[in-house]
């Protein structure tokens, strides 16, 4: 069936075929004929990635089996199982996700393309650390792979943004939970520099740690920022253990808001009451799964909100050393008065093998921005040249504006990437609006 | 692929050599456009144009020789330059005009011929074969350079004027169609720009340049507005002088 298609940003919009294959064979009998092909999850990545115009998109929710969880913690899903539905089984067996973003409704195969991480990248790493093997269809046959087991391949598909093949099923290493409940630390900061020396000091001791900075506010409170931090809590901790899993919200935003409605005054004002109603120091205080990991998603079709025009989410890292341009780019948005949300600031421990893996150790800053201010573009353009003058990169889950000549600074393996890709895809079947705008199929 | 910011990097120019294609390449170019296919009459103004391309940041340039007084063509044209792209194609922009002078023209039935050929005839069998590939596409962008002389037609410039009518009318409901379809068409509707093209005639108010043009039309790609006036005034100034009694508009228009 032919849809429009468009990333949750609600940008770029095309029209592609949309398939929902659930065997294999179906699978690789598509990406054998199709001379344009993407897979896509539940549409979570920003941009256009997940999209090729005039194309057929694979819709991977058809392989959403959930296999039996073993007493080790391994588990087998079909690539299309959300973060959400495996969480609704395996929590109340006392398993948790390794790693989530900020939404549990990501397709499990979704999170391996974008090799996505959570508040505990700075100890965990990304999500591609705790995937044991996967199966993965590509337009010259089907790969079971491992880290062992045609360990390139395996690597270049976490983050290459399905540029790879379509994932089938994902073997992941869950992690054990004695309750469902997170023992949250919560500190403010009135300032950047505060903050990121708070992060740098204690941030080992949590395996969860996250900071919501205020990008609008100049002077000396620029940057001022609400750092959480937390661990899971043991029955020890918590009267009335329980392992209830994560509810879905009854809230949504029922229509597409006017644009506009998010202005400099609106989110200068939703910052400042972030800021405010938030305790100045607080510890140990318990709270529930979804309101520690998946805020947003208390609000459904939150993207709404950003109007007709839509949104984009600015994410790049840069390395230790280069901590400055955290602060340089704080300071540059403030300064440029684009209104932007509470931005979301994060250290990163190892990066993944993985030649088109984003995070890299060091510092992640995220920045959701409403299209529409007539500067935003060359604004967004000059960020990239100051991460790249850091030897930083932008994370292509979430991007919709880079061009293709940045691609290869930011991401120096693009080239090994290409070569690979060629061997699995010699016709450059595998391609999406993303990779075309980056000139990441091959072709 | 066109990216967030309705930025297109894949463009394609019919009528590549003019001033305003000119000047809209060059800002295209210095955004994100990397890939620049040129067409029109002249092979050494084509050749400038396109290195002044390059210049402004494209990668990959390349020209398309066409005479639109012959609208059999046309279909080749697009295919040649689509061709020449050789990726997805993000943005058309159909700059192919022809003024001239009205009082050589307006008894010469050849003469006459010609104006409507080139300003309508031309442009709409191009028309026909862009939205047969563009939808094939599943995306992609049209931008039509039609004139506020179509708006209301002048005395001293009707042939003009109604040729660039029927391609303003026409393109309106040719962009209905395409509702739905993920490709899009965009009208200018500039007032007097001075070029080559214009070259001689009075400054009357809201005339601009190109590059004020090519600014105005940049804004109106990132907004999508149907239709792009410019100066954007002269939208409201339409709205005014379009239901103006006709000796009225004489009066203001043929000073």
């Amino acid at each position: 069936m032919s849809e429009h298609l468009s990333g949750w940003g609600r940008t770029t919009t095309s029209i592609a075929q949309v398939q929902r294959p659930s065997d294999e064979t179906a699978v690789e009998e598509l990406l054998a004929q199709e001379p344009n092909i993407i897979a896509r999850g539940l549409g979570r990545s920003y941009g256009d990635a997940a999209q090729v115009s005039g194309g057929v998109v694979l819709d991977n929710r058809g392989f959403d089996t959930i296999g039996p969880i073993g007493a080790d913690g391994i588990v087998t899903l079909g690539g299309g199982v959300s973060i959400d539905q495996l969480l609704a089984v395996s929590v109340p067996l006392g398993w948790f996700v390794p790693v989530t973003p900020g939404t549990r409704q990501v397709s499990i195969g979704g999170a391996v393309a974008a090799d996505v991480h959570g508040k505990n990248h700075h100890l965990d790493g990304s999500i591609g650390a705790h995937v044991l093997a996967m199966r993965l269809v590509t337009p010259t046959g089907i790969h079971s792979l491992s880290p062992t087991n045609d360990g390139e391949l395996f690597w270049a598909t976490l983050g290459a943004m399905g540029l790879t093949g379509f994932v089938t099923s994902v073997t992941l290493q869950l992690l054990r939970i004695e309750t469902d409940q997170v023992l949250v630390d919560t500190d403010r900061f009135g300032d950047l520099d505060a903050v990121m020396a708070a992060m740098i000091e204690r941030d080992e001791e949590f395996r969860y740690s996250v900071a919501w900075v205020d990008c609008m506010t100049r002077g000396s409170h620029m940057g001022r920022a609400i750092l959480t931090r937390g661990v899971h809590a043991t029955r020890a901790d918590v009267n009335d253990a329980t392992l209830r899993p994560p509810r879905s919200s009854k809230l949504a935003v029922p229509f597409v808001a006017p644009s506009g409605l998010l202005n400099s005054l609106s989110v200068k004002a939703f910052n400042e009451a972030w800021f405010r109603t938030s305790p100045r120091h607080q510890e140990r205080e318990a709270h529930s799964l979804s309101s520690f990991f998946h805020p947003l998603d208390g609000l459904r079709e939150w993207n709404r909100l950003y109007g007709k025009r839509g949104f984009v989410q600015y994410q790049f890292c840069v390395p230790h050393d280069a901590a400055e341009t955290i602060t340089n780019a704080i300071e540059y948005l403030s300064t440029s008065r684009v209104p932007s949300f509470l931005a979301v600031l994060k250290r990163f421990g190892p990066a993944s093998p993985g030649p088109l893996s984003f995070p890299q150790p060091g510092w992640t800053l995220a920045l959701d921005l409403p299209v529409g201010p007539s500067i935003l573009p060359e604004v967004l353009d000059a960020l990239d040249e100051m991460v790249l003058s850091a030897h930083g990169r932008v994370y292509f889950a979430k991007d919709a504006r880079l061009g293709p000549d940045k691609v290869n600074a930011m991401y120096p393996r693009t080239k090994e990437f290409l070569d690979l890709k060629q061997r699995i895809d010699p016709d450059h079947r595998l391609t999406s609006d993303l990779a075309r705008r980056l000139q990441l199929s091959g072709k | 692929m066109d990216n967030a910011f309705g930025q297109p990097q894949t463009v394609i120019v019919l009528g590549g050599s003019s001033d305003i294609a000119r000047e809209l390449t060059k800002k295209l170019c210095a955004a994100r456009a990397h890939t620049v296919v040129l067409a029109g009459r002249n092979q050494s103004l084509l050749d400038e144009a396109a290195s002044e391309a390059k210049d402004y940041g494209a990668t990959t340039t390349d020209t398309v020789l066409f005479d639109a007084q012959d609208p059999s063509n046309a279909a080749r044209v697009v295919t040649e330059a689509f061709e020449k792209v050789g990726e997805h194609v993000d943005l058309v922009v159909i700059a192919v005009g022809l003024l001239g002078d009205q009082f050589e023209q307006e008894d010469d039935a050849e003469a006459a011929a010609r104006v409507a050929t080139i300003n309508f005839t031309w442009p709409v069998a191009a028309l026909a074969e862009l939205r047969r590939r563009l939808v094939a596409q599943g995306s992609g962008r049209i931008l039509v350079m039609s004139s506020v002389a179509s708006i209301r037609i002048r005395r001293n410039a009707y042939l003009y004027g109604g040729a660039k009518a029927g391609l303003d009318r026409l393109c309106d409901g040719l962009a209905d169609s395409l509702s739905g379809t993920g490709v899009t068409l965009q009208l200018v509707r500039p007032g007097v720009v001075r070029t080559k093209m214009t070259a001689g005639l009075p400054d009357i108010p809201f005339t601009t340049n190109a590059d004020d043009l090519a600014r105005t039309i940049v804004k109106g790609l990132a907004s999508g507005d149907r239709v792009i006036w410019s100066p954007p005034i002269l939208r409201y100034a339409f709205a005014v002088l379009r239901h103006l009694p006709k000796p009225v508009w004489r009066k203001v228009v043929d000073r």
